[in-house]
């Protein structure tokens, strides 16, 4: 689930836990409700703003959480995955920032759920625990977990995600692949160098989204690619550089919320 | 590896009770004794005030032929079991607000109750400690002899009569935040018991004090202990009924704090 601050990531995905209630609507997990027992003894969650208590040590407090589950992981398979083996003996209260977002990962997948909530799991990771989660998520994946995960990061949905979903206050406005949601938005983007700085609304009437325009730079994109750089040979613009490359999910991304904001 | 193992279709669906709650009564245990803040405080507190309060006059008898020495060692237990009560709850249920302990538990498959159970539990085990050592200190250091039955009813008395003190806690806990809990708890109980004769005997207190101790729980609570000496001046009945009553007022409190912090936070 990707979308910027505010979107409603972290919102959905209370809906879907059971944590908040509906206003209009039903969510279901394994066709039960969410705060099922049942339901929840196959959830992992990670959820944003939440803590453990600081006292107990990783090992200990993980060996509790697996209890809450029916066919737990052993405790030094989930504290391996994430990445927590040599901190097993060390208090919750020591951990660092990065760390403890791991052992929250840890508590999500001790119990060996079906499905994994995540509410920006890698907020405060540092590249290597990055690194290391991105392994799990395709190990876990790859076991047939069903993994949901909200994000900001576009690079990040890109690299993890098979199925992407963009909100925007509140409203989905894509539900796609990130092949499919590639093809939907302008596939190309064109950054070109002028001879000179560009005047105001010389790149207006393109058949492309304008991007930026600073000084003699801009960056365009559009699905013709050679159309536009038919059209602005013809306005007789001295380009100095020129490249045309794939759009990634970033753009795609700028382009959906635009629209979104057109529409509105 | 277990991870690639499909679940067996015969497998349970949820995890059993019994061992959820021993592991959450087992790791809260760990959690408050590792606070020393708590564990000394509930283990040498009340043995400290009755080295003042109750020791220099372990050996004389009240006029009905009660120890007066026993007298004061029921009437600091009650202290005891109560503080463990108002400030394990209380302190307890605030902090783990604070470090937003109950925005993760409420989405794992523990029941609430089962969290609660464990709770109550744990303060009970710290309650039974707190007990022992401060009843074993009456009588190697003060030499106050009473039957073992005696020492056992008014320990299962108190315990047993501690309800409202757990539901104190609790509101104090969610009405609370973590930084004010501490002195709110101090505030609340420390006057509390001081006006229900728990630390001196009520004869001795001014007569404002004697006029409203009777409409206080800790009086009541401390009417326990001493029955389990005859020298109760309520009719238990009527105790029981006071406390009954102040347990449902403080419950009230704690779950209207708890449901409008829900929806504060849950909506």
């Amino acid at each position: 689930m990707l979308g910027p601050n505010g979107a409603g990531k972290t919102t959905s995905i209370s809906l879907m836990l059971g944590l908040r209630q509906p206003t209009a609507g039903r969510a279901r997990l394994f066709g039960l409700p969410p705060t099922d027992r049942r339901a929840r003894s196959r959830c992992g969650v990670m959820l944003q703003e939440s803590g453990t208590t600081s006292v107990l040590t990783v090992r200990e407090i993980v060996d509790v959480f697996r209890t809450y589950y029916p066919a737990p992981l052993p405790a030094e398979r989930a504290l391996s995955m994430a990445g927590l083996t040599e901190q097993a003996g060390a208090r919750v209260g020591t951990l660092s920032g990065g760390q403890r977002q791991r052992l929250y990962f840890a508590l999500a997948i001790c119990g060996d759920p079906d499905i994994l909530f995540l509410d920006e799991p890698t907020v405060g990771m540092d590249v290597e625990a990055r690194r290391a989660f991105t392994a799990s998520i395709h190990t876990l994946s790859g076991t047939g977990k069903t993994i949901v995960f909200t994000t900001h990061y576009l690079r990040e949905a890109e690299e993890l995600a098979r199925r992407i979903i963009v909100i925007d206050r509140g409203a989905v406005i894509a539900d796609a692949s990130p092949q499919e949601l590639k093809a939907r938005v302008p596939g190309k983007k064109i950054t070109l160098v002028a001879g000179r700085p560009f005047a105001p609304g010389e790149l207006d009437g393109l058949p492309a989204r304008v991007l930026y325009v600073v000084g003699e730079r801009a960056s365009l994109l559009s699905n013709e690619p050679a159309a536009v750089l038919r059209e602005l040979f013809r306005r007789g613009v001295d380009m100095v550089d020129l490249e045309v490359t794939g759009a990634d999910l970033e753009e795609a991304f700028l382009a959906l919320t635009r629209r979104s904001e057109d529409a509105a | 590896m277990t991870a690639s193992a499909p679940r067996p279709a015969a497998g349970p669906d949820v995890a059993p009770l019994g061992r959820m709650l021993w592991a959450q009564t087992w790791s809260e245990l760990r959690i408050r004794w590792r606070i020393p803040a708590f564990s000394l405080t509930i283990v040498a507190l009340p043995v400290l005030f009755f080295t003042f309060f109750g020791l220099p006059y372990a050996t004389q008898t009240l006029p009905d032929g009660t120890s007066l020495g026993a007298y004061l060692l029921a009437s600091f237990a009650a202290y005891s079991v109560g503080s463990v009560m108002v400030f394990g709850f209380g302190i307890g249920v605030a902090t783990e607000r604070g470090l937003k302990v109950d925005v993760l538990m409420r989405a794992t498959p523990l029941p609430p109750y089962i969290a609660i159970l464990a709770k109550v539990l744990n303060a009970l085990a710290y309650a039974l400690l707190s007990l022992v050592i401060l009843i074993g200190y009456g009588i190697v250091v003060g030499g106050i002899r009473q039957d073992l039955t005696v020492w056992l009813d008014m320990i299962a008395r108190l315990l047993a009569g501690s309800v409202p003190f757990i539901a104190l806690g609790f509101a104090i806990g969610y009405l609370c935040g973590p930084n004010v809990a501490p002195a709110v708890a101090n505030l609340v109980y420390l006057p509390l018991s001081f006006a229900s004769g728990l630390f001196m005997p009520l004869s001795q207190l001014p007569g404002f004090v004697r006029g409203i101790a009777p409409y206080l729980p800790a009086y009541h609570y401390g009417q326990l202990g001493w029955s389990a000496l005859g020298a109760n001046t309520e009719r238990l009945p009527v105790s029981l009924a006071w406390l009954t009553g102040y347990t449902l007022l403080f419950l009230a409190i704690a779950v209207r704090a708890y449901r409008q912090e829900e929806s504060r936070k849950f909506g």
